[in-house]
């Protein structure tokens, strides 16, 4: 598959000069170094493949915008160069370049006329956007009586009425409602089966997963990892509450089983080792059947006195999605002054209404509800588990709702 | 530059609508208060200022040689101040599109010199119907408005993106040009004539370069004359010299633009 962008070495610096004069003078041939440069990215290199769909997290000030900036054009990049083969459609604002007192018809023409369409262009394609706005009437009214929801509705129409060959979308997803929210991935999605590209900035690990092959992490303006989607994500997860100092201590690594395991935590408790078993028989299992009472068995050994320790579990399935979690501070049953020494078992027993799949227990020894305050010790994915239906009619998804099904024939 | 431009007028031309439409939009005079504006500040003028100069207007029989006067030169100061000022702050005014779309940042100051001038049209084609009513019947020296139209707006447009730009950096610049544009409206004679002023301040008004172009303005609509071209020289410099500077600094300047906004 051919490469339809290529950012290679690209770095970005915002310059501080002691005074304008140097700028200016700057422009015309002199060469004044600034007095101080902040570099918000440095020497970032990736590539995107045709039909590719890349998301870039990272936390506030890592250099996402700048960089989604720097592909859109707007900004240019101090060092490195950015080749892009095709045409880029870059949402990173709706409603932009919309004038209040035009309508939503004229607006088209407006906004899709600074985004470089033609008039005859936006003429063609003026019915699909109605239709996919779906806001009726009101697309021949101004659009400064549009509820918020509307103008991002028409926005997003014209945004996306035109597959691009890169598509640019910058946390634009969360407005409007859940329908149109849907509607709005099924279109992305739709590009991408049509072989655009997509590139995604978002806070959402779900969307993450819903949307992505590949995830790239920034941190500091430079590539702190670039991989699968379960791996990148857990990995930022660990990131996110890790304090600082810390942040040397996670470790990653993807087991034989193809499952991204990540560990972090000060240890202050470890633990030592987790089993799945039957709850009637417990004997440890590797492969657990739908809808059987199963413990979740954790051996937790303190290793210097603590005052709270709260014991979370989350199973994900294959993708990453998180099928069910919860801790013992939401179930208030956290352990309070726990001397170094000690040894705490923990149990928890469900019953396994999980569809066939694969699925991974992640577990978080933690002082509070998150992992913000204090992280012990924390691990995705530390155990997996195969669910296979033996004895239930054939169900597809990652649930069991035991349907009572009942039928009845009307009329003759 | 200028090819992008014309990719891009579809663009250009429905924001300069645009732009004209929100003006007039939700108000109840709509269109007229852009001539009500000029007006009434002339009026005021020549309440205040009539006796004083009338004795001094050159075809001083007509009562409404005054008004004129001050009619041709506010329509033309106008001109130049809206395009100045508007391009000054444009930048900042459109920071977000700038950061976050992809387009011939250019089309902005162009987009406000084409309403500009629109309006502009408009407000001579509304003054035509005054001076009708005093009797004043237009000559062909209207024609003359066309280039003084255009060095007008070719000046403004110079020094505005220019100082646009430099507003982009140093927001000062916008302050100062507010209060510099009041001196230099009352350095050129466009309330007062060009003879009350004492000869050892002469050299002022001759400096100014806005002077020429107001008194084409004056001497085409008052007296139905055509300029002196050669004292539109210097003019032709200035207003050559300052788009040429702003197209430099603003290819200059272009990839730091976004950076400071």
């Amino acid at each position: 598959m051919s490469v339809v962008l290529d950012v290679s070495h690209v770095g970005k610096s915002y310059a501080t000069y002691r005074s304008n004069l140097q700028r200016f003078a700057n422009w015309f041939g002199a060469s004044i170094a600034p007095q101080s440069e902040f570099w918000a990215n440095r020497d970032v290199s990736f590539q995107v493949k045709q039909g590719e769909a890349v998301a870039l997290i990272g936390q506030n000030g890592a250099g996402k915008s700048t960089l989604l900036k720097m592909i859109t054009g707007t900004v240019r990049p101090t060092v490195g160069s950015i080749t892009v083969n095709g045409r880029v459609s870059a949402i990173l604002e709706l409603g932009l370049g919309f004038n209040p007192e035009f309508t939503g018809r004229q607006n088209i023409y407006q906004a899709g006329g600074l985004m470089g369409f033609s008039q005859q262009e936006l003429t063609a394609l003026m019915p699909s956007i109605e239709e996919f706005a779906e806001i009726g009437e009101f697309f021949d009214e101004p659009t400064r009586i549009y509820s918020s929801g509307m103008q991002a509705r028409l926005a997003f129409a014209l945004a996306t009425a035109k597959c691009p060959d890169i598509l640019i979308v910058d946390e634009v997803l969360s407005v409007g409602d859940s329908y149109f929210q849907h509607k709005s991935f099924d279109r992305i999605r739709q590009f991408k089966a049509q072989g655009a590209s997509i590139i995604l900035v978002t806070h959402s690990m779900g969307d993450v997963r819903a949307l992505s092959d590949r995830v790239v992490l920034l941190d500091k303006g430079t590539i702190l990892k670039d991989g699968r989607p379960d791996e990148v994500v857990d990995y930022y997860n660990a990131m996110v509450f890790e304090k600082e100092n810390a942040k040397l201590a996670i470790r990653q690594r993807r087991e034989t089983h193809g499952w991204a395991v990540t560990m972090s935590g000060d240890k202050r408790a470890a633990l030592v080792s987790m089993k799945i078993r039957d709850a009637v028989t417990a004997e440890e299992l590797k492969a657990v059947r739908v809808n059987q009472l199963i413990d979740i068995q954790s051996e937790i050994k303190i290793m210097e006195p603590i005052h709270r320790l709260v014991v979370g579990h989350m199973v994900k399935d294959r993708t990453g999605h998180v099928v069910w979690g919860t801790n013992t501070w939401h179930t208030k049953q956290v352990l309070t002054g726990l001397e170094a020494g000690q040894s705490v078992l923990v149990t928890f027993r469900m019953l396994c209404n999980l569809g066939p799949g694969s699925y991974g227990v992640t577990y978080n020894l933690v002082s509070t509800d998150t992992r913000a305050e204090d992280n012990y010790d924390s691990c995705d994915n530390y155990v997996v588990f195969d669910v296979i239906n033996l004895d239930r009619p054939i169900f597809v998804g990652t649930t069991w709702l035991d349907a009572k099904i009942t039928t009845e024939v009307i009329g003759k | 530059m200028f090819r992008s431009l014309w990719q891009y007028r579809h663009f250009i031309f429905s924001s300069i609508r645009g732009e004209l439409r929100g003006r007039f939009a939700r108000s109840r005079l709509g269109a007229l208060w852009f001539i009500l504006h000029p007006l009434a500040q002339s009026l005021i003028f020549s309440i205040v200022l009539a006796e004083v100069m009338r004795a001094r207007m050159p075809n001083s029989d007509s009562t409404a040689a005054y008004p004129i006067y001050l009619l041709s030169g506010m329509a033309a100061w106008g001109l130049f101040s809206e395009i100045l000022n508007r391009s000054i702050g444009i930048f900042i005014e459109q920071a977000s599109a700038m950061k976050k779309i992809a387009f011939p940042r250019l089309c902005l100051p162009v987009i406000i010199l084409g309403s500009a001038i629109i309006n502009h049209v408009l407000l001579l084609a509304a003054i035509m119907i005054i001076f009708l009513f005093f009797g004043h019947l237009p000559g062909l020296a209207w024609l003359y408005l066309v280039p003084g139209m255009l060095l007008i707006s070719a000046m403004a447009f110079g020094i505005g993106v220019f100082l646009g730009v430099l507003n982009v950096f140093v927001r000062d610049v916008a302050q100062f040009m507010s209060v510099f544009m009041q001196l230099w409206f009352w350095f050129t004679p466009i309330v007062y004539l060009r003879n009350v002023v004492p000869q050892q301040f002469q050299w002022l008004l001759a400096l100014n370069p806005m002077t020429p172009l107001v008194g084409l303005y004056q001497d085409a609509l008052l007296l139905n004359q055509g300029p002196q071209w050669t004292s539109l020289l210097p003019t032709f410099l200035v207003g050559g010299l300052a788009v040429l500077l702003s197209f430099t600094v603003f290819r200059r300047a272009s990839p730091e633009l976004v950076d400071a906004l």
